[in-house]
């Protein structure tokens, strides 16, 4: 199989691993935020519970959570293995980025100075005002970087959706790597990503740039 | 009328008692500053007359309304809705607490349209106003950290009044600046001053409490240890914990 065959037919993985990468973040960046409010509640079970969950989902393989999000429902209900593979992938792969980035969060949040409230409260803003405009805005340009540091992560691990046999770029690679006896399809699949993530880099690069007309 | 008057306030952290029973009052046009011992419970004061602070024990009303209240069982309750009597009063922070994200003309509007959802531009006048007053108007468009201290605090001040308070308090308003930025800030809140502002001023700047004032607060281990003129306080008390307190800042 030539260099070009190769390259094409992993081409045609690349809208999959596009979607798994997009979904993620739609799904992931908002849920980071109600699990890290969850974990900041002043109700100590709820707050504990949550810090637990997050635990879990950080301290164990992503390649475990998502054979689990699409198999367990079989083996503990008889549930049919749903055919398209994009949901479970999507499902595993939101929650575990949303424990990521909740902690990104919540270490955003618990940066930003007592008196920013209080002079908030003092003004009169209500508690949603004051965390809308006041507070996030400042949590959003601190935690940039960390971000960033994500999402250069999660072009990579789209790769780990060939555990489930999801026809994204790097199974498809991965397939002819086998059948062809191989190592091209990798080296192909590593320049990809290395692209992907230089242009997650440019994009993340001018936000953060647009953010940075003050400093704190 | 009495602005503010608050009514043998107790508050404890902890099992430390900070505040031993304090009865406080302002009247309009009255400027009144605060001095004490470090830790003696001036800043805890003004948290709570600017409801940063619960208090335990006592009344606070402002412009006569009150703000708590005791229900039948004797217990102390804040009253519902304390948006309400935050219009009645503002904060000048010792360390400015400017939203560095906004720049200062942002700053000083914001809350006056967002809070107070008064017209943009008539809050853009007022506040332009404002900061040309306090020397400020070529900085309406800098961010906080462009800023000295000395401008940060005026900035703080203009956002205050932005909301026409009542009331005014301010907690050591240059303690966070270089001394030679406290006199611009001092200037200001003396002009206030002359133009009958109600103010509440906690200070160790002595000389600028006796020169503004109408009225000195010896607050020392959470009581008013002695309350009057500023000529009395200053010029010969007869207090021996005010004597030694003042002999302190001549040393
Ligand atoms: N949030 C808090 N939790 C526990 N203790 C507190 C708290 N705030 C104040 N205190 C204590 O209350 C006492 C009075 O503090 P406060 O800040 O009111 O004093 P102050 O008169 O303003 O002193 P200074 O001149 O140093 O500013 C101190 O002993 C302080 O440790
Ligand atoms: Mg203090």
């Amino acid at each position: 199989m030539s260099l070009i065959t190769i390259i094409l037919k992993m081409c045609e993985g690349l809208g999959k691993t596009c979607a798994i990468f997009f979904l993620t973040l739609l799904f992931s960046l908002p849920l980071g935020m109600v699990i890290s409010l969850l974990r900041m509640s002043k109700n100590k079970i709820i707050s504990k519970i949550t810090q637990f969950a997050v635990s879990v989902l950080r301290g164990t393989p992503l390649m475990l959570q998502l054979l689990a999000v699409t198999y367990g429902p079989y083996y503990l209900f008889g549930v049919s293995v749903s055919r398209n593979k994009l949901i479970p992938v999507v499902i595993a792969f939101a929650i575990n980025y949303a424990a990521y980035f909740s902690e990104i969060y919540r270490g955003g949040i618990e940066s930003i100075s007592v008196g920013q409230y209080e002079a908030a409260t003092i003004l009169g803003y209500s508690k949603a005002q004051t965390f809308i405009r006041i507070i996030l805005p400042q949590v959003v340009r601190r935690i940039l970087p960390s971000v960033t540091n994500e999402i250069v992560t999660l072009v990579k691990d789209t790769s780990i959706a060939f555990t489930v046999s999801y026809q994204e770029m790097f199974t498809i690679g991965k397939q002819i790597a086998n059948s062809q006896t191989s190592f091209t399809p990798f080296l192909v699949a590593g320049v990809f990503y290395y692209i992907f993530n230089a242009l997650v880099g440019f994009v993340m690069g001018i936000v953060e740039k647009s953010m940075s007309y003050y400093k704190q | 009328m009495n602005v503010l008057k608050m009514t043998d306030i107790k508050k404890s952290f902890g099992g430390n008692e900070v505040l031993k029973g304090i009865s406080f009052h302002v009247d309009k046009g009255e400027v009144v500053s605060i001095i004490g011992t470090s830790g003696g419970g001036k800043s805890t004061l003004l948290r709570c007359a600017t409801l940063l602070e619960t208090i335990d024990d006592g009344t606070i009303s402002y412009m006569g309304e009150d703000v708590t209240y005791y229900d039948q069982n004797g217990k102390l309750c804040y009253a519902k809705d304390l948006n309400h009597f935050k219009k009645f009063f503002g904060l000048v922070f010792q360390n400015f607490n400017l939203f560095p994200h906004f720049s200062v003309l942002k700053n000083v509007m914001d809350a006056p349209v967002t809070v107070q959802g008064r017209d943009k531009a008539e809050v853009k006048e007022e506040c332009m106003k404002l900061l040309n007053k306090m020397g400020l108007g070529d900085k309406a468009d800098a961010y906080p950290f462009e800023l000295s201290g000395g401008q940060q605090q005026r900035v703080s001040i203009v956002r205050a009044l932005a909301m026409k308070p009542d009331i005014l308090f301010f907690d050591e308003p240059t303690s966070a600046l270089d001394p030679e930025l406290t006199g611009e800030v001092l200037k200001v809140i003396k002009a206030l001053a002359d133009e009958k502002m109600t103010m509440v001023i906690v200070t160790h700047e002595m000389a600028f409490a006796k020169a503004v004032s109408d009225r000195v607060v010896f607050i020392d281990g959470g009581i008013i240890a002695e309350e009057g003129a500023p000529e009395e306080v200053f010029g010969n008390t007869k207090n021996e914990r005010t004597k030694q307190f003042l002999q302190s800042y001549n040393d």
